[in-house]
């Protein structure tokens, strides 16, 4: 997992509240087997059916901060919708409100979900619809952002913060304590079953 | 004070524990199937890391196989690409697998327990939410994502944090006629599909100690369904008696036995929540809506969404009656059924088959209802072959299948087609979880049976008359 310290980028605004997993990526790519390559998946019943939707407009193309109205990414617990957001490009998502279980997706696969209130977020909209090329700033390590004279702090869980800041997914983390498992192994019972 | 099981057997795998982190625990047996599995393989790939332990890992083919046929190759392409990326990934990684046709093939959950592998004590994970079922055991498992399952092939650990306990005390005894299946779909009925949340349930009482191994599991499946992370039974001798000569079964058994037997709950031990069910009390159960929790005795009727205090159940209730093309004040007994489903990792083991066949045997399928029995595993089947009861099924006009998930779930060619009614002994009777537009009762295969040979959902003693 690569580090995350402070991005800057463009911001696609999205102007749509409940967007589910499900609209995030739709069950049929689920199939697939590969780890990467979600990145066409991602809204594709919106991108397929809307010319005007936001993905589909040549001047945000560049988007690397996605804001969305309240409550993105309920529903189903599929990891799929981050790894669609990463594949496709984005490495910040702002929104008042998340699904419990997508936020906890993201953190750990990389993808920094910020929580900013909606007010925020409407400004936010109109400064990315003033001028698409505008650019945001956010930053982890201060937990600030700034896009234009707009400068705000966010809110985020210690733990995850830290995880992202130096780039650990949960198996990095756990591979520090390789120790304590082999220490653990050594006290299994000789009896316990093995399937080989 | 004392603990409860699940917490006994939860800190006896604490790898490490520090303040404010989730707790690693360590994971004793690792169960992969196709859908789950491949891109935590491939996240494994990308990184350049290996499986820590190959030896407490296992894979089958269940959800994507069809259930005859089976020495040609599947058609779907899907749903073969999956299964050649697990044979791909375990040659590569060196995990033993069970394909399709093997002695030792079947659903997940249900060759665990028959090769011995799952005992008590223990943990059990798998990228799949009805790993509950091996909780029969006393082992704690549960279902995980995709990306925890890359965490367990990489390291053998999770990342977890504490659960609540619940206790179902289940007193009184089982009438004749019902079953495991009923004490679950009761409890569900009860507490509500939300109403296990964030806790391991533990069942017990004399009604649980009485059941076998088969019905336990079959209690322990469905935990899931009532939302709850896990569901235990205490090991005693019927678990101990399963588990000798069997293929994975303790070489120093009795070591293994004598640390088994200290695996209860402490008489002083309380529980964050406790439920009462009264066997006594309790006759067949079936589903008529389109979650777990919206079933009823067999002897009731559609209910009245108007009936529901709650303002969401009532919309529930509406929302799956339409669905359900059903209408409020219906018998259920006169609610007729294309479909029989005798199969499942929750009713697919050879006491189902053999409760079913006993029903069916001298009598037939209805003329307008077509019955699938699919053996939870291979083994399964040809115990059941060895037995005669194949004979029974076909005799009766019921096809004889191959091991798998089946018509579970709609991901294999078994599928219920559009409006298509059944009744089933799997564990979801969400929409379309059988097929698109498929409509699902759940019944224990008691009744599966003798719905088979009414047509009309309908238990054993309804065909004496
Ligand atoms: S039988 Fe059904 S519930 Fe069990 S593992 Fe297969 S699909 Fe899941």
């Amino acid at each position: 997992m690569e580090k995350f310290r402070s991005h800057t980028g463009r911001i696609a605004p999205l102007r749509r509240s409940n967007v589910d997993t499900d609209q995030i990526i739709p069950a049929v790519y689920l199939k697939r087997v590969a780890r990467t390559g979600f990145e066409d998946g991602l809204f594709a019943a919106w991108r397929a059916k809307e010319p005007d939707f936001v993905l589909n407009r040549p001047e945000y193309a560049a988007a690397s901060v996605l804001v969305a109205g309240s409550d993105f990414g309920t529903g189903s617990s599929r990891e799929h919708a981050v790894w669609a957001l990463l594949d496709y490009g984005f490495r910040v998502v702002i929104s008042s409100r998340y699904g419990d279980i997508f936020r906890g997706n993201s953190l750990k696969a990389g993808l920094l979900t910020v929580v900013l209130d909606q007010t925020t977020v409407e400004k936010l909209w109109h400064y990315a619809e003033s001028d698409p090329a505008a650019e945001i700033t956010v930053d982890l390590e201060a937990r600030t952002i700034r896009a234009g004279d707009l400068v705000t702090s966010f809110d985020i869980d210690d733990y995850a913060r830290w995880r992202l800041l130096q780039g650990l997914d949960d198996i990095s983390v756990t591979e520090q304590h390789t120790d304590d498992i082999a220490a653990f192994e050594a006290r299994r019972p000789e009896w316990m079953p093995v399937t080989s | 004070m004392g603990i409860t099981l699940a917490e006994k057997v939860w800190d006896a795998h604490v790898v490490r524990r520090r303040e404010n982190e989730p707790d690693l625990i360590y994971v004793d047996l690792h169960l992969v199937h196709e859908v789950t599995s491949p891109q935590a393989f491939e996240g494994l790939r990308l990184t350049g890391r290996t499986v820590r332990r190959p030896e407490l890992t296992i894979a089958t083919e269940d959800h994507n196989v069809p259930t005859e046929d089976i020495d040609l190759p599947i058609a779907d392409e899907v749903s073969r690409i999956q299964v050649e990326t697990l044979r791909r990934n375990c040659a590569e990684f060196g995990i033993r697998l069970y394909p399709m046709g093997d002695r030792d093939q079947g659903i997940v959950h249900v060759i665990g327990p028959q090769l011995g592998l799952t005992q008590p004590g223990m943990t059990v994970v798998c990228g799949d939410s009805h790993t509950s079922t091996h909780g029969a055991f006393g082992a704690l498992a549960f279902g995980i994502g995709t990306s925890e399952v890359e965490h367990v092939l990489a390291t053998q650990t999770l990342r977890l944090r504490p659960f609540k306990t619940m206790a179902v005390n289940v007193t009184g005894t089982l009438q004749p006629g019902v079953t495991a299946k009923d004490i679950i779909l009761a409890v569900i009925a009860q507490i509500g599909t939300g109403g296990g949340q964030g806790y391991v349930i533990e069942y017990r009482g004399p009604a649980i100690e009485a059941l076998s191994m088969e019905a336990r599991m079959t209690v322990c499946n469905m935990s899931i369904e009532a939302g709850a992370r896990a569901g235990v039974i205490g090991p005693d001798d019927t678990t101990f008696d399963f588990l000798a000569g069997r293929q994975h079964a303790p070489a120093d058994w009795e070591t293994a036995v004598r640390h088994w037997r200290t695996l209860r709950t402490d008489d002083d031990a309380l529980y964050d929540a406790e439920v009462h069910l009264d066997a006594d009390e309790l006759t067949p159960f079936v589903t008529w809506g389109t979650n777990p929790g919206q079933g009823s005795t067999l002897d009731g009727t559609v209910p009245d969404p108007e009936s529901f205090d709650d303002p969401g159940d009532r919309a529930s209730a509406e929302q799956a009656l339409a669905y359900m093309d059903l209408r409020a004040g219906t018998p259920l007994r006169e609610i007729a059924v294309d479909t029989v489903f005798l199969g499942s990792c929750t009713n697919g083991r050879i006491e189902d088959l053999r409760a079913a066949a006993a029903v069916l045997r001298g009598r037939h399928v209805d003329a307008n209802v077509r019955m699938l029995v699919v053996p939870g595993s291979m083994q399964v089947k040809e115990q059941a072959e060895a037995e005669g009861l194949d004979r029974v099924f076909v005799d009766a006009g019921a096809q004889w299948r191959s091991a798998g998930c089946s018509m579970c779930l709609g991901m294999n060619p078994d599928q219920l087609s559009v409006g298509e009614r059944s009744a089933s002994t799997s564990n979801r009777n969400f929409e379309g979880r059988q097929g698109k537009g498929g409509r699902t009762h759940l019944v224990s295969p008691l009744v599966a049976a003798a719905t088979a040979v009414r047509g009309t959902l309908s238990a054993p003693p309804d065909l004496e008359d």
